[in-house]
């Protein structure tokens, strides 16, 4: 059990900053996730924890313990890596105990470790195989029992899931979940996808541009994002933002030929004639038709959509549209779904609509 | 890194019709066997020269079937024909030449592998600059170090010794060794790197774990080269040895050089080709995973 903090951390490569000021610390068996677009630094903050990459300032501390000029294997970390990183002329099992020999653990204890770990992942058959001889997944299992023998303070993964195809992608994630439950180990976690974040974290970091953006549980990150980069991130479709004006005090107009005028949400405090970008996620909204609003007794407002294209999911229909011109993205159930080419009513869930600010594009 | 799907090879030749299929093999095959008979005819008629007597070469001249064979003239170029003076054969100088060629080769690849193990996953400030003088010794010509290395040798006292030698083929050897490993080691991931380091594994275990058990390719690359560069290298060898310390290179070319009685033919025909075995079994041997190390990681 183990804590991580980051104070204040920077990390430039010559001129360029590629993490600026990122502070974030873990509690003890925490499942925090990095998230972001490529690009964004993730990479290298994992990095930086591992001990694979210098600090340019700041403090990454480890149960308290300061470990910025420590070396990696004195940080008493595993790390899963994308290209899984199998030594490819050892067998699995010397692949499983290297880390042990290296730190001069007994014999019988490698053995005994790794019976433990190759039956906790069902690995047991593959012990004598080359990594060549492995298919994706089961690669993926030997690299997360690499990370398990050693029975490290923290697990470090670097988008283990990115070289899977889709199926096993998600058996994977569901199984990497399984894990954390069981072991309860502190857990960093690279990806840039979100579903995977929002899946398996307690708590999820979203960065962009070397700039840790918001820090959160996967609830909070998702239904109040701190900015529109957030907003935009998180969530597939991504989040509709319509442009709108604050008219005749508690309304908004949604900018655009028709001039929409919608009632502002309740305990939003915006003045009188600032413009403001109105956040809807697709799921928010829902055919009138479907009385969804009363069934659940939410708070809604009916809005005419122009609906020009379907994308049938099978699971839900995703519609491409206008709403007083702008467009708009929404999903709906398949049954529920209008035909192309009209205008449809819907009714969007005022409780759940963020309000950002068009300049800085904070939440208000 | 292996593969375990079956590939079928790709034949240009088996396409279009069947009249097109006949008339590019028949291009295809002459072609290649035309060069073939060119690269192969100096080397059948120098060893049928070994096999015939020496009046019958001086009557009907160099390119003739044999009359009669005998294997004779090869025990004679062992062991008991006169060279520069002395009569032991040409023995000696592959011994001397095998002194020289086996640990200069070892010494060079192993340095050639520890330097292109840095300077491929250890970067540091500099390391391009490094390498690039490093290689500027492929490009230098051996000429031009003549003078420089007989100064050294001189200095050391390894002047017309084998050692002196195996000095310097080894820092000649280097430049080649660790350009062929420094970029056979760049197609290593460098996330078995980073996993060895956080497994615990130091610079050493690393290289003796990690790298050296995915090096037989490009080990084998380098020794081929290595050997067959040094065993063939003529120019240090006669500059800077003379007499018994002489390579096998250095020694058969006393024959043109003696010039007094008559030349036996037959005799020098079967030291130069035993001057040629060693290199051509080396590359019997590894010739395969010659070609394959060499044009590794050009086509993934």
């Amino acid at each position: 059990m183990s804590t991580l903090e980051i104070n204040d951390l920077r990390k430039s490569f010559g001129a360029v900053e590629v993490l600026k000021n990122i502070n974030l610390s873990a509690r003890s068996g925490e499942f925090v996730a990095l998230v972001g677009p490529s690009g964004c630094g993730k990479s290298t903050l994992l990095s930086m924890i591992a001990g694979l990459e210098s600090v340019s300032s700041g403090e990454i501390r480890i149960d308290g313990h300061l470990v910025n000029d420590e070396a990696p294997k004195d940080r008493d970390i595993a790390m899963v890596f994308q290209s899984y990183a199998l030594y490819p002329t050892m067998s699995v099992r010397q692949n499983m105990t290297f880390g042990m020999e290296c730190r001069g653990i007994a014999k019988s204890e490698q053995e005994r470790e790794i019976q433990r770990v190759a039956t906790m992942l069902q690995i047991t058959p593959l012990l004598d195989r080359k990594p060549g001889q492995l298919s994706g997944g089961q690669r993926q299992r030997v690299a997360m029992g690499r990370a398990l023998v050693r029975d490290p303070k923290m697990f470090l993964f670097d988008e283990p899931l990115s070289n899977l195809d889709a199926k096993l992608r998600i058996e994977m994630r569901s199984e990497i979940k399984k894990l954390h439950q069981n072991v309860g180990k502190t857990t960093i976690y690279v990806t840039h996808d979100q579903i995977e974040a929002m899946t398996l974290a307690t708590r999820i970091a979203v960065m962009n541009k070397g700039v840790l953006q918001q820090y959160d549980t996967p609830d909070e990150i998702y239904r109040r994002p701190a900015n529109m980069f957030v907003a935009g991130f998180m969530g597939s479709p991504t989040m509709n933002f319509l442009n709108a004006t604050v008219v005749q005090g508690r309304m908004l107009r949604l900018e655009g030929a028709e001039g929409v005028l919608l009632p502002l949400p309740e305990n939003a405090e915006v003045a009188d004639g600032r413009s403001v970008v109105l956040g809807v996620r697709p799921e928010h909204f829902s055919p009138l038709v479907a009385r969804r609003s009363v069934r659940k007794g939410l708070k809604s407002v009916p809005i005419r959509a122009f609906i020009e294209m379907l994308e049938p999911t099978g699971a839900e229909t995703i519609l491409m549209g206008r709403v007083a011109g702008q467009q708009v993205v929404l999903t709906c159930e398949p049954d529920e779904a209008p035909t192309e080419n009209v205008e449809a009513e819907f009714e969007i869930d005022m409780d759940r609509v963020c309000l950002f600010d068009p300049d800085t594009q904070v939440r208000l | 890194m292996a593969d375990m799907t079956q590939r079928t090879e790709f034949d240009p030749l088996a396409t279009g019709g069947k009249g097109r299929q006949r008339r590019a093999r028949l291009t295809v095959y002459g072609l290649l066997g035309l060069f073939a008979a060119i690269y192969l005819m100096p080397a059948v008629i120098i060893f049928l020269n070994t096999l015939r007597p020496l009046e019958e070469i001086v009557r009907q001249g160099f390119i003739s079937w044999p009359g009669s064979m005998s294997l004779h003239h090869w025990s004679e170029a062992w062991s008991s024909f006169c060279i520069g003076g002395t009569c032991e054969g040409v023995s000696r100088y592959f011994t001397n030449s095998l002194l020289m060629a086996v640990p200069a080769t070892a010494l060079s690849t192993a340095l050639g592998l520890v330097n292109g193990y840095v300077l491929s996953k250890w970067r540091f400030r500099g390391d391009a600059w490094v390498f690039g003088v490093i290689t500027l010794g492929v490009f230098l010509p051996a000429q031009m170090t003549l003078l420089p290395w007989a100064f050294v040798l001189g200095k050391l006292g390894l002047s017309n010794t084998i050692s002196g030698l195996v000095l310097v083929h080894t820092v000649q050897g280097v430049s080649f060794t660790t350009l062929f490993c420094r970029n056979y080691f760049l197609n290593v991931p460098d996330d078995l790197i980073k996993a060895a380091r956080i497994d615990g594994a130091g610079f050493w275990r690393i290289f003796r774990r990690i790298i050296l058990p995915l090096s037989p390719p490009i080990l084998i690359v380098t020794v081929i080269w290595q050997f067959t560069g040094i065993w063939n290298e003529f120019l240090f060898g006669t500059v800077f040895t003379s007499g018994a310390n002489q390579p096998i290179t250095s020694a058969i070319v006393a024959f043109s050089g003696s010039g007094t009685g008559e030349r036996h033919y037959n005799v020098e025909a079967a030291s130069v080709i035993m001057a040629a075995l060693p290199p051509l079994f080396i590359y019997l041997v590894g010739g395969k995973y010659f070609v394959r190390g060499l044009t590794q990681g050009a086509v993934k």
